[in-house]
């Protein structure tokens, strides 16, 4: 669906990447185009009429992030990415509430930026991490979460959807049980947010991140969701103009409310206007639309590939876009290069999920990831290709 | 060359690679390479012994041209002198980027002398000369 809005489509290309960056609409790079055409203007204290029109279109996308997850605006804040906003939780939250000896849940399913600032942040204040065991088919479910819970359980935190497996887990009942059980939830919403509806606060998540560029939006923007209380508990990580109230000569200093207190330094405005375009866009298609159309896209795909006897799946039974495998024999690289061979964008290799090759007993992976945009027969093709693999190092030698 | 044999060289390099495989000796220099473009990591350990190299070995995963690569070029330095050594990765990365080298020098590592087509597989075709050239550092800072 809404193909026509998206330029790089009119080459032919099968973007089935999506999971590592989507592509962007029309409207998004208008609308970054007109911040840099007729409106360029730092936020903030600028008089001028240009001025007023940024600074009204860059506040508003806040409110556009509300809507999005159903979160106050408030507590909003733009970062970098979903890997910017994880750090800030780890180092400018965690840091100052955890203590020695204070167990963290993680998975070997998740993304390394919920892992390494964990690893990290137990090297420079000796908390534990524990990881919690995943199913056979690599998901993780509520019930191995409870058995590693002890009550020193400080933290849960979880990818909503793994960017590898693609599993869907449960975030309104692993919530509900942190909330029971006064646990912080953390939540990587990166695979999430852009593809299907989230709920920031009936799902009692404490804190949420994502990336504007896996959801229509332009490089260089994410969010991060949290409570207005835990946010003033919140240390900023980095210090400068645009943050602080004032500073004396003395050293004393007072900071900004939140979450501006969060945003030191000239943001990147073009980029959370245009994410706030993506968000209006996304919207306007409707969450539950998206999500439905890629697991029918993946259904679809699965019934498909029946029979294809060296192919190697690793996720059949998870309900979101994201089709995980190999091609017996053959290293992942190998099969990415050989898909491009037929304008077939995908990614292979670990993922960025570096531990899971001890669940999976396997390095590297293919993975493709679909989106509103795919067709069934985009499908069609990359099946037919699949079907023609035994040829593979004709093609890519 | 003609594609058919370039190809049968690389499949075969690549399906039964030479020498791989680790083994426990601590007379073997050793060192790790992951490309930072792509996925390919190997380990590697070669064994020098005056002025020779008596012998490299590999183990890990990686595509077809690093794999292959890796098992062509191990056979090509078997047996070199350090100084030998060293010509052969000149003359092995001249031809990579597209300049002047002499083909006598590098064997059968010609069969990726159209790698530079494929720009994305070039850091592939170059992993076991960065792996080689990172021992030879090594053995320098030894010295």
């Amino acid at each position: 669906m809404n193909r026509e809005d998206f330029p790089m489509l009119s080459s032919g290309v099968v973007f089935f990447d999506n999971g590592a960056t989507t592509l962007k609409p029309k409207c998004v790079i208008d609308k970054m185009d007109d911040y840099y055409l007729n409106h360029t203007s730092n936020i903030h204290r600028g008089e001028y009429e240009a001025s007023v029109i940024t600074n009204k279109l860059y506040d508003n996308v806040r409110n556009l992030v509300s809507k999005l997850v159903n979160c106050d605006s408030s507590s909003v804040v733009y970062t970098s990415g979903a890997t910017m906003s994880l750090n800030m939780v780890v180092f400018g939250y965690m840091k100052r509430h955890l203590k020695k000896g204070d167990e963290v849940l993680l998975n070997k399913a998740e993304h390394a930026s919920n892992v390494l600032p964990w690893i990290k942040l137990s090297e420079e204040i000796g908390i534990v991490i524990k990881y919690v065991p995943l199913n056979k088919d690599y998901s993780l479910s509520l019930d191995n979460i409870i058995k590693c819970v002890t009550p020193k359980t400080k933290v849960i935190s979880l990818a909503h959807v793994s960017n590898v497996v693609g599993d869907v887990r449960d975030v309104y009942s692993i919530g509900k049980f942190c909330h029971e059980k006064g646990i912080l939830f953390n939540v990587d919403g990166a695979q999430s947010v852009p593809h299907m509806e989230v709920d920031f606060k009936k799902c009692n998540i404490d804190f949420l991140s994502f990336s504007g560029h896996k959801m229509c939006g332009p490089t260089g923007v994410g969010i991060l969701v949290s409570k207005k209380e835990l946010l003033e508990e919140m240390d900023p990580l980095c210090y400068g103009g645009g943050m602080n109230s004032f500073f004396e000569d003395d050293s004393s200093y007072e900071l900004k409310s939140v979450p501006t207190r969060f945003e030191a330094g000239t943001p990147a405005i073009a980029e959370v206007i245009g994410l706030g375009e993506a968000i209006s866009y996304l919207l306007s298609i409707g969450m539950n639309n998206i999500h439905k159309h890629e697991v029918e896209l993946k259904k679809y795909l699965l019934d498909k590939i029946e029979g294809i006897s060296n192919l190697i799946v690793y996720n059949k039974s998870c309900d979101s876009g994201i089709f995980t495998f190999n091609i017996d024999g053959v290293f992942a690289q190998d099969v990415a290069v050989y898909l491009n061979h037929y304008n077939i964008a995908v990614r292979a290799g670990n993922h960025c999920a570096k531990l899971l090759k001890n669940e999976m007993n396997i390095k590297n992976t293919v993975r493709a990831s679909f989106y509103f945009y795919n067709t069934y027969e985009e499908i069609d093709k990359f099946v037919e290709v699949l079907k023609n693999s035994k040829d593979i190092f004709k093609v890519v030698l | 060359m003609d594609p058919n044999i370039r190809r049968e060289i690389i499949l075969d390099n690549y399906q039964e690679p030479y020498n791989k495989g680790l083994i426990e000796d601590d007379n073997y220099l050793k060192t790790r390479t992951n490309s930072e473009s792509c996925i390919d990591d190997l380990n590697f350990m070669m064994k020098i012994e005056d002025g020779i190299v008596k012998d490299i070995r590999f183990d890990g995963e990686a595509c077809a041209i690093s794999t292959s690569a890796t098992s062509i070029m191990i056979q090509t330095l078997i047996g070199k002198s350090v100084q030998e050594v060293k010509d052969i990765l000149n003359n092995y990365k001249d031809m990579i980027y597209e300049k002047d080298y002499d083909k006598d020098k590098i064997g059968e590592l010609v069969v990726y002398e159209e790698i530079s087509k494929q720009p994305n597989r070039i850091n592939c075709a170059l992993l076991p000369l960065v792996a080689v050239e990172k021992m030879l550092e090594e053995l320098k800072n030894e010295k």
